[in-house]
């Protein structure tokens, strides 16, 4: 274990001043998601335009570091894509979280791809994984208009 | 009372974590166990195991003998009146469910009250939750004030002609606020109402006398007071579990079984159906011992003297915000850190080896009230030295260096 690969300055610098919070104007999807185990709760706000792209991607949430720079990080490299786009990185995500410590989308550039592959040191702390995906199972609940609210305890 | 020699005798201690010796700070959540419990847990299945009650072989009568000795230590140690008075459960909240729901099946209807509080786990909520939504019984709680103190002149007010039970812990497992159940209990016998005291707290911690609480349940774990885990006690006075119905149906808590008729067999038989957890319940008594052997007054002035170094010393580092100042506290500290979230401060802890936990504990109701989602919570135990506390705080101030925040 290392936590300097858990802190990551990127993570740090996220989780202390998190990008895209708040609500953003004339959203159209919308999802909470809680974490039972720890209180972390996240809102998300989303607005997708009438070809189903991502227009703007906010979030409102408590928690700790990895899960608010995740929530921010998310949000930058989400905006503009369109579902299936946004669908894929998603997934990507969840795989490098689990198993590889790559990204293996064909929609991120590099520094994107780098970006996001700082929240991969969460795999080495398995307490800590449900932390990262909150609010990216959140998003694809508000992206594909799910009423529920995402409870990280009912998914794996 | 030497704690070098008493943190010896708990072979977790001389192992590494993460590399570090560990700093054991989660005995709230439950204690490690000292040598002398781990081997008799071992001797037992080595060389005596026996299921109890149902043989005649050397071997059953043995460990039957065990077994009961085990509930006589534990009526002596909370000082009840009878052996029948202890009933061993899975854990507390089983104990505390098996009072729920028999009390409730019996005296609880529609519209009736059970009056808990806001400092109470989940433990001592959810199994009278079930009452509600069973009986439409109402839950009403007794407010805490911002030192984490049970408000008793407003406990008091919530009580009407319909408060059938007063369910109330005795130590708080976040702020350590120590309850005055003498008071609650006075309270309640004006009304004639039955008072259960969630001990799971108290038991490791502060001196028990359940003739002295004139409480009617008390419940708690083995696994907190240095025990294995799978023991759970409820005593119960007498008279209640002899009106009670019984809980669990099966073998050992019979007397006769026919096709058209059942009786029960008599305490504790009753409530203890089925296998127990034979080598675990005989095994607790190693752990009494172990609280004897320090003895209860040693043991409260040790961690005393810790609780009050740590938060001491707590309080001097910038931003840590101690959460409640009951006004008797037991070594139980929740804390937040201004700037960094309870589970990072965690996890970062863990690297230097220091096991704290981190979360709401089991108690959202109290962290709603205080306006907290979570908290970190160092808790202390009879092995914890000032050494530890040193660490602790030393650990802390990575967090922040770390968080750049100092
Ligand atoms: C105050 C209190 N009540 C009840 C419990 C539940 O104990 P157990 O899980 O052993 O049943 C705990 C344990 O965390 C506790 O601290």
């Amino acid at each position: 274990m290392d936590l300097k690969e858990l802190y990551q300055d990127i993570i740090l610098e996220h989780g202390k001043s998190p990008r895209n919070l708040g609500k953003c104007e004339g959203y159209n999807h919308d999802a909470k998601g809680y974490n039972p185990l720890c209180g972390d709760k996240v809102h998300i706000y989303l607005k997708l335009d009438n070809k189903k792209k991502v227009e703007s991607l906010t979030f409102e949430g408590e928690g700790c570091a990895i899960s608010l720079a995740s929530a921010s990080i998310m949000t930058e490299l989400v905006n503009g894509k369109s579902f299936d786009e946004a669908k894929d990185i998603m997934s990507s995500f969840l795989n490098m979280i689990k198993n590889t410590s790559e990204i293996k989308s064909n929609h991120l550039d590099d520094d994107q791809k780098t970006k996001l592959m700082s929240l991969s040191g969460v795999k080495q702390f398995p307490m800590r994984v449900k932390c990262a995906t909150l609010s990216w199972h959140t998003f694809v609940s508000a992206l594909e208009g799910k009423k529920k609210e995402v409870n990280t305890e009912q998914i794996d | 009372m030497d704690v070098n020699e008493i943190k010896s005798q708990f072979p977790i201690f001389s192992k590494k974590i993460n590399g570090k010796s560990l700093v054991y700070l989660d005995s709230s959540n439950s204690s490690q166990k000292p040598i002398s419990v781990i081997n008799r847990l071992n001797n037992f299945y080595k060389n005596e195991f026996s299921n109890i009650g149902r043989s005649i072989h050397s071997l059953a009568v043995n460990a039957t003998n065990k077994f009961e000795e085990t509930r006589v230590s534990v009526k002596n140690f909370i000082n009840a009146k009878f052996k029948e008075e202890i009933i061993f459960t899975k854990n507390a909240t089983e104990a505390i469910n098996l009072v729920a729901t028999t009390f409730g099946q019996q005296n609880i209807k529609e519209g009736d009250e059970i009056i808990i509080t806001e400092l109470e786990h989940h433990s001592n909520y959810v199994p009278w939750h079930f009452l509600r939504e069973n009986k439409k019984a109402i839950i009403k709680f007794a407010p805490i004030n911002n030192d984490g103190d049970i408000i008793i002149e407003e406990l008091q007010k919530l009580v009407t002609s319909k408060t059938k039970i007063i369910a109330v812990t005795h130590l708080s497992n976040v702020t350590g606020t120590i309850v005055p159940i003498k008071e609650i209990v006075e309270i309640a016998r004006k009304k004639n109402i039955p008072v259960l005291v969630d001990g799971c707290q108290s038991a490791p911690h502060i001196k028990i006398d359940v003739l002295d609480l004139d409480c009617d349940f008390y419940a708690f774990s083995g696994h907190k007071v240095y025990g294995p885990t799978g023991v759970g006690i409820l005593y119960a006075k007498r008279k209640w579990l002899e009106k009670l119905p019984p809980y669990i149906g099966g073998g050992a808590m019979i007397s006769e079984v026919k096709k058209n008729k059942i009786t029960y067999a008599p305490l504790p038989e009753k409530y203890e159906a089925g296998t127990m957890p034979t080598a675990e319940v005989i095994t607790f008594n190693e752990s009494i011992k172990f609280m004897e052997s320090i003895g209860i007054n040693n043991l409260m002035k040790h961690e005393k003297e810790i609780t009050d170094y740590a938060l001491e010393k707590l309080k001097k580092i910038n931003s840590v915000k101690i959460i409640g100042n009951p006004k008797n506290k037991a070594g139980v500290i929740s804390f937040t850190i201004k700037g960094i979230h309870p589970h990072d401060i965690a996890t970062i802890l863990d690297e230097d080896g220091v096991a704290i936990r981190a979360g709401h504990h089991c108690c959202q109701i109290f962290h709603e009230k205080m306006n907290l989602t979570a908290t970190a919570r160092a808790s202390i135990g009879v092995y914890n030295t000032k050494d530890d506390i040193d660490i602790l705080c030393k650990a802390i101030k990575n967090c922040q260096k770390i968080f750049d925040l100092k």
